[in-house]
């Protein structure tokens, strides 16, 4: 058992954080909202040269061979700054659909290419009547020829705005919500019958509704096997926990830190309002449970290697339930310390309360996830 | 970064675990899955069977009788022992008394208390909170006067736990009333309890059981050899006993095993024509413990991990995380095992006493201790520094409010 992180891991969060902190002040991260992608091409070079991109990416990938806890290192650090790009859409999500679904050609073509910074995946799993349902997929591909026609909608596809190539999901046999019969496919985002609408999302950060008419697909653009694609689907999404409960530490801790601030700074009755015991045993409490969600946070990252995917998805679950509960419960902590000025958009602190919001929302929130675990009680 | 155990702390488990099931008296494992607490003769039992495996010094170091173990082996003994279900070691006697001896003790008390606290020849008990001392421990006003060889002790202590049990007392007295700090002044004494002048009176509890007392003394003459540190530097031994290692003070077994046992009796009773571990709301009520046992599991194995590498005997504020998580989770889990019992679990059943009577048995075998366990446990948020206490303690040593 081991909590320290390794000397390697020490020195790519400093480089982290130096970057983060030179550029990704409040303002600057404002300033990148009000632009038409909502993130930095440069700043995503500059991933990309600090070995960000390619972190959980073999070495003969051209990427940087980590595992589970650099990616947990550094979307906490993308926590505490609310980093807008799409890490989590392209590597967290599609690089791990390529990791565990691709060919050799498929991975020798695309993991390089994240690695470096030319390629932006998303995921395009979910669809509008699916909510959190895995295997809930209307979109179909049909055989035709020697390829294939994908049919149907993706919805609130994380970054499929900007997307180059898209991880799009379809039902090549089987009813609507049967786990058997779906397949991944690798699409072409310009490619003819794609069509995109970008929005963001309440943090700010970038989704798209994505429809397929008629796409043609060749053979090839199949990814892992046919009709077994829902395993994969479930493998990606607790990546996708993983990290974002990681990001939510992140977010947890920098909500914990100006709440601490802003009581020991706010003078109210002619003293700090910190030297209430009333509010200090809310900051108490809020340390409690950004400790608790921290220990869940680390179970998601050290659960993603375990073999057997029932013990792994009973782990993912309960740490999505408690990071869930967790940042639900600092951040409402954090908006109602602060007062009025925590209901302020031109303060930090709600914009890390949407984004905890945004995340609770994604891959199952935490009523799914405590259904799930119910479930499994013997 | 790892979660998992190495294998040889995990064969340390199973060799703990073996040790526990092949030598714990059924009859003392069978009262305490179901939730009795343990008797005076359970505790004094199995504290000595630990012993002579000598392991009852789980925490002390091997030249003073301990096992030697890692803090990691320490909190899998200590978890075993509390899920197996075994009677706790005396904490007294073990986790207060014993480091506070090796620490600061003379050579002579060493060798005097230390084995017979081991085997619990001598049982011990706090003698530290007064009726206008509670969580102000500090304010105490129990009086040691020096008279020749001897302090003359007067003054009371209250919520003395298993007194009533006990042949010795350590106790924070007061030895310097012109003290200009409160916490200069104090001193840290043993006291024999058959010392003429003492009295014990017992104070019922709301389980309606006999666990607390009021201790007065009446010029109680106490050798100055009992002195434990320095004359009125007491203080300091009190918060390196309070502050010595608190990552047993969770007590997850505890936990766990309480949410085992409601599952099993969730099995025989019934809801709705079905099993009640097959109800919708009671298995949602189970999973939401589960995943804060879980997450209150890593942070502890952080803490233990930290105070491993740290070395020294350095309190962790974390440790105030795992008091106040863990006696949350003890007093939801007896709440939870309460209501699972149901209507069942309000009779006073008298058990025992209908089986020494020899009338017919009454009431199911798990109902009895419901009740009063999950009151007994409301004392858990108020003993060891009450939660509130331990959210100033954060609030002083980590948030810096």
């Amino acid at each position: 058992m081991d909590f320290d992180p390794t000397e390697d891991q020490r020195l790519l969060g400093d480089s982290v954080a130096r970057l983060l902190a030179s550029e990704y002040s409040f303002e600057q991260r404002k300033s990148l909202l009000g632009t038409p992608t909502g993130w930095s091409e440069r700043l995503w070079s500059h991933y990309a040269e600090l070995g960000l991109l390619g972190l959980p990416i073999s070495e003969e990938h051209g990427g940087f061979g980590g595992g589970p806890v650099d990616v947990m290192l550094l979307m906490q650090a993308f926590g505490r700054h609310l980093v807008l790009e799409p890490y989590l859409a392209t590597v967290v999500l599609g690089g791990t659909a390529l990791r565990l679904a691709g060919n050799a050609a498929q991975q020798g073509e695309v993991l390089p290419a994240i690695a470096e910074g030319s390629l932006k995946l998303a995921f395009a799993h979910g669809e509008r009547q699916a909510r959190y349902d895995l295997s809930d997929v209307r979109t179909t591909a049909t055989r035709r020829g020697d390829g294939f026609v994908l049919e149907g909608a993706k919805s609130v596809v994380l970054h499929g705005d900007c997307a180059d190539r898209l991880v799009v999901s379809a039902r090549t046999a089987g009813r609507e919500d049967e786990p058997e019969g779906i397949s991944l496919f690798l699409v072409d985002a310009a490619a003819p019958g794609v069509a995109r609408r970008g929005y963001a999302l309440r943090d700010g950060t970038r989704a798209a509704e994505i429809s397929l008419s008629g796409v043609a697909l060749p053979r090839e653009a199949l990814l892992g096997p046919p009709d077994a694609g829902l395993p994969i689907v479930e493998r990606v999404v607790e990546a996708g926990i993983a990290a974002t409960a990681a990001e939510v530490i992140g977010a947890m801790e920098a909500m914990q830190a100006m709440t601490l601030d802003y009581l020991k700074t706010r003078q109210q009755f002619g003293r700090p309002i910190g030297d209430n015991q009333a509010l200090q045993h809310r900051a108490a409490e809020m340390l409690v449970a950004l400790e608790q969600g921290r220990s869940m946070a680390m179970l998601a990252t050290m659960s993603l290697e375990e073999e057997d995917a029932a013990e792994r998805a009973r782990a993912v679950s309960m740490a999505k339930v408690g990071v869930g509960q967790a940042g639900r419960f600092v951040s409402q902590n954090a908006v109602q310390l602060h007062g009025g000025i925590g209901m302020t958009e031109e303060y930090a602190v709600g914009h890390f309360f949407r984004r905890v919001m945004v995340i609770e929302h994604l891959f199952g929130d935490t009523a799914t996830h405590l259904d799930r675990l119910a479930d499994q009680v013997a | 970064m790892d979660l998992r155990f190495t294998p040889e702390e995990s064969a340390f488990r199973e060799e703990v675990r073996t040790f526990i099931r092949d030598n714990l008296p059924r009859e003392i494992h069978e009262r305490m899955r179901l939730g009795y607490p343990p008797r005076k003769q359970d505790t004094i039992a199995w504290q000595r069977i630990l012993n002579a495996q000598g392991w009852a010094g789980y925490n002390w170091p091997k030249e003073h009788g301990g096992p030697g173990w890692s803090p990691i082996q320490r909190m899998i003994f200590l978890e075993e022992n509390l899920s197996a279900p075994a009677p706790e070691l005396l904490s007294f006697n073990i986790t207060m008394l014993g480091p506070v001896l090796i620490q600061f003790g003379t050579e002579a008390q060493k060798k005097r208390f230390l084995p017979r606290a081991a085997n619990l020849d001598d049982w011990w008990c706090q003698g530290f909170s007064e009726p206008g001392a509670g969580s102000d421990l500090a304010s105490l006003r129990t009086a040691a006067k020096r008279d020749g060889d001897h302090y003359v002790v007067n003054g009371q202590k209250i919520w003395t736990s298993t007194a009533h049990n006990a042949d010795w007392c350590f106790c924070l007295v007061r030895t310097d009333p012109t003290a200009k700090k409160r916490q200069e002044g104090i001193s840290f004494l043993l006291i024999d309890l058959r010392t003429p002048g003492i009295e014990v009176r017992p104070i019922i509890s709301i389980d309606g059981s006999h666990h607390l007392n009021e201790v007065f003394f009446t010029d109680v003459r106490v050798p100055v050899e009992n002195l434990v540190g320095e004359e009125n530097r007491g203080w300091s031994v009190a918060k390196y006993l309070l502050g010595n290692e608190r990552t047993g003070i969770a007590r997850l077994g505890k936990s766990k095993e309480r949410v085992r046992f409601a599952k099993e009796v969730a099995r025989e009773v019934r809801k709705e024509g079905r099993p009640l571990i097959e109800d919708r709301g009671f298995r949602a009520r189970v999973a939401q413990l589960e995943v804060d046992m879980k997450a209150l599991e890593i942070t502890q194995l952080r803490v233990v991990s930290a105070y491993a590498k740290a070395g020294g005997n350095r309190p962790d504020p974390l440790s105030s995380v795992l008091k106040i998580k863990g006696t949350e989770l003890l007093q939801a889990s007896s709440e939870l095992v309460m209501d699972v019992g149901g209507p069942q679990a309000m009779p006073v059943w008298q058990q025992e006493l209908a089986a020494l009577a020899n009338e017919p048995a009454i009431g199911p075998d798990w109902a009895p201790q419901m009740a009063p366990n999950y009151l007994m446990l409301r004392a858990a948020s108020i003993y060891g520094g009450t939660n509130e206490i331990q959210k100033n303690i954060l609030n002083k040593a980590v948030l810096g409010l």
